[in-house]
């Protein structure tokens, strides 16, 4: 297949071609999928490399993403290196296998294609379906671009499967903007992906039949409680081992990763805090806004399982005024996910800037520089008392 | 971000606007380019007007929005004359080019432009491709000379990219990939301007 | 996927608890996942106190079919030389399979309530 030409250096390639080849790249034992657009390429694509002899991954075609992610924990308890790909329903019809992965501690590392829930019906981005997800125990990380989308599965598996995290990771790309464009995508040759992730090893793989365990078992009053303190324990480590692995993946690529990217924040005065590919709209109109003098930032959370409320307050805690971008709704007449969070990030700091939130892009809606734009000069307009006007603002939406 | 070009290709279902833009982004990517390839998508049938983006500059592009104002138009089917808008959002001295026999200046006076900047460009990419490679399959037509149009790259470049990829599809089927090199070239060089 | 030593080794970095799990251990002696990581640990969790009937044995009518010793949940039925010697208690559950298995004709085991005493039961409960 055309992709298997693609492999110089540097690539266009679509966001999801670029994760099929980080799959293959980082060739797992086991793929069990289900497609789903705008997924579907990503599993397409995998199943014809090892149709093709490509990769040796033992790939299970199952009939729904419940089966998908049960077969992928299944795999990854036998001591597989196992992967799955889904979005949206998808994503939540695996809601059950969702804790399970997590509170079983299987390494699971998936590509997570952004796109709105249904209904009504709609197969276009927005972040309904991992936001919804963020509280199942996963390890949540969002790509700007097809680049990020590769690189961050690629460093997922060693966040992953570090031994003191052992937590399922989800990396998410918004559904047809980053999964269906194409853009230039550095690929790193095979060799490097597999020196850098390593052999996979999970301590108490089933398949050892010469050591009997049990995984899963009922655990009640006695015992639930400590392996639940023992998860949110591992959620807390997460972070210093993300910081690492995004270092040192900086030193293989030129690439490095944080917990959160800061752009232009240096002596901003007012700044957006965005996930995903808005982030980079939005950098193009904090741009433009410098070049006419407003000290405008930008704050991308690209980790947001665990949250980086530290960095979140360290950072906006020098501006006069956030607007908070969130691209779904929590439904909690508060406004959306990340706006919550950042809010309570702020609660802590001495210096507690305004914060105000916008909620856009649902369903796929463009978001354009002229919107962002509008947002972020509406923000300027925030002072003392104004907590009792509305914080939460549609952007985009039709009156 | 002011050198960036952004096209949009209009098409049907089928006849290949998202390959065109997509041919286009992985030419001007071997050639160096920063680039972006994108379709809208909406119902996805075979004949239905189709509409495709690109990206095109020389910095890294961390737009992702859609395409509003796009500089270069391509209209890879002339039976959209008199159907669609395709000038809609095209600032000033944009450039239209259009897949038709019809000449330049006679096709100006059919669309009846309003707006004196935009040059318009006509090839007739169907004829090219019924020559060239014996199948009206207009988009290498319409990359060729879009690529002159826009001025996206050198022509060798094109030529040499498009046939390292074209090798590998059809490395059994010599004649196809020179008959779409021929129809390349030979587009690049006839696009006709008014 | 077996530990062989060399995978062994690449778990080094894993801190593999395959001891007993003790009832009051803290959240960081656990096993990560809820993972038991032994084999035949349910040894450890006796079931003999919920029983309210218990397994009255007449060697005298026994034939020593060992169909008591195949059916019985809890592997209580204790057999040495090819002769079932006896019942140990101590994980009885009292759920009569035994007695239900015991060739009719024979019926070497019956089924009597707890606060009775019995006789011929050879582990102690
Ligand atoms: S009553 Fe049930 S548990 Fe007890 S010995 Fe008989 S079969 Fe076993
Ligand atoms: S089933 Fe009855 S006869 Fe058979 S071994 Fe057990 S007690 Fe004896």
């Amino acid at each position: 297949m055309a992709l298997q030409e693609k492999l110089t250096k540097t690539a266009a390639l679509t966001g999801n071609e670029a994760a099929a080849q980080a799959m293959r790249q980082i060739h797992p034992d086991v793929v069990a999928a289900y497609p789903i657009t705008p997924q579907t390429e990503i599993v397409q694509l995998y199943s014809t490399f090892v149709n093709d002899g490509i990769v040796h991954t033992e790939y299970v075609a199952v009939e729904s993403e419940h089966s998908a992610l049960s077969a992928t924990i299944g795999a990854a308890a036998a001591g597989a290196r196992s992967m799955t790909a889904t979005s949206s329903n998808g994503l939540a019809y695996m809601w059950e296998m969702l804790y399970i992965a997590a509170g079983l501690r299987l390494p699971i590392v998936m590509p997570v294609v952004n796109r709105a829930l249904s209904g009504p019906i709609n197969i276009h981005c927005d972040h309904s379906d991992t936001m919804g997800a963020r509280d199942a125990g996963w390890i949540q990380i969002y790509s700007e671009n097809a680049q990020e989308m590769y690189d961050n599965l690629i460093q997922a598996v060693r966040i992953a499967e570090n031994p003191d995290i052992m937590l399922p990771v989800m990396v998410t790309m918004d559904g047809f903007i980053i999964s269906h464009g194409m853009e230039n995508v550095e690929l790193l040759p095979d060799r490097a992906v597999e020196e850098f992730i390593g052999e996979y090893r999970y301590p108490y793989a089933l398949l050892d039949i010469e050591n009997p365990r049990t995984i899963g078992p009922l655990t009640l009053q006695d015992f639930y409680f400590e392996h639940k303190r023992a998860q949110a324990d591992a959620v807390v480590k997460a972070k210093t081992v993300i910081l690492k692995v995004g270092e040192e993946y900086g030193q293989l690529t030129d690439r490095s990763y944080e917990l959160i990217e800061s752009y232009r924040m240096e002596d901003a005065e007012y700044a957006l805090v965005v996930l995903g590919s808005t982030a980079g709209t939005a950098k193009y109109v904090i741009d433009e806004l410098r070049q006419d003098g407003e000290k405008y930032g930008l704050v991308k959370i690209r980790v947001c399982r665990p949250f980086p409320a530290v960095r979140l307050g360290e950072v906006l805690s020098r501006v006069t005024a956030v607007g908070v971008m969130d691209r779904a709704d929590s439904f909690s007449g508060e406004g959306g996910p990340i706006f919550a969070e950042v809010r309570a990030a702020l609660y802590g700091v001495s210096h507690r800037p305004h914060c105000i939130n916008y909620i856009y892009g649902l369903g796929g809606r463009d978001i354009g520089p002229d919107l962002i734009r509008s947002a972020a000069l509406d923000i300027k307009s925030l002072k003392d008392g104004s907590e009792s006007d509305s914080l939460v603002r549609y952007l985009g939406v039709r009156e | 971000m002011t050198n960036m070009l952004e096209i949009r290709w209009h098409g049907r279902g089928g006849q290949g606007a998202k390959t065109a833009a997509l041919l286009l982004a992985e030419a001007a990517a071997a050639a160096g380019k920063h680039v972006q390839a994108f379709p809208e998508y909406g119902p996805e049938r075979m004949g239905a007007p189709v509409v495709s983006y690109n990206r095109i500059s020389d910095t890294p592009i961390t737009l992702h929005s859609a395409v509003l104002s796009p500089g270069y138009v391509a209209v890879l089917d002339p039976t959209f004359i008199g159907s669609i808008d395709f000038t809609a959002g095209m600032p000033e001295n944009g450039a239209l080019l259009v897949n038709t026999d019809t000449p330049a200046l006679q096709l100006r006076e059919r669309l009846g432009l309003q707006n004196d900047s935009i040059k318009v460009y006509t090839i007739d990419a169907t004829g090219i491709s019924e020559a060239n490679i014996g199948r009206p399959i207009p988009n290498t037509s319409m990359l060729g000379a879009m690529v002159a149009v826009a001025q996206v790259m050198e022509l060798d470049d094109l030529l040499q990219d498009t046939e390292r990829r074209l090798e590998k599809k059809f490395h059994d089927r010599p004649r196809l990939i020179q008959g779409n090199l021929a129809a390349i070239t030979q587009a690049y060089k006839e696009v006709e301007c008014r | 996927m077996t530990e062989s030593s060399q995978t062994k080794n690449l778990l080094k970095d894993h801190v593999i608890i395959d001891k007993a799990i003790e009832p009051n251990a803290g959240w960081r002696d656990l096993p990560i996942g809820a993972v038991i990581p032994k084999g035949g640990t349910s040894r450890q969790f006796t079931t003999g106190d919920w029983r309210t009937i218990r397994p009255v044995w007449s060697p005298e009518k026994c034939i020593h079919c060992h169909r008591c010793w195949l059916y019985c949940p809890d592997m209580c039925w204790v057999s040495e030389d090819k002769k079932i010697q006896g019942v140990d208690l101590t994980n009885c559950k009292g759920c009569g399979i035994c007695a239900n298995v015991c060739p009719t004709k024979v019926h070497a085991i019956e089924m009597h309530p707890e606060d009775t005493k019995t006789e011929h039961t050879a582990g102690e409960d």
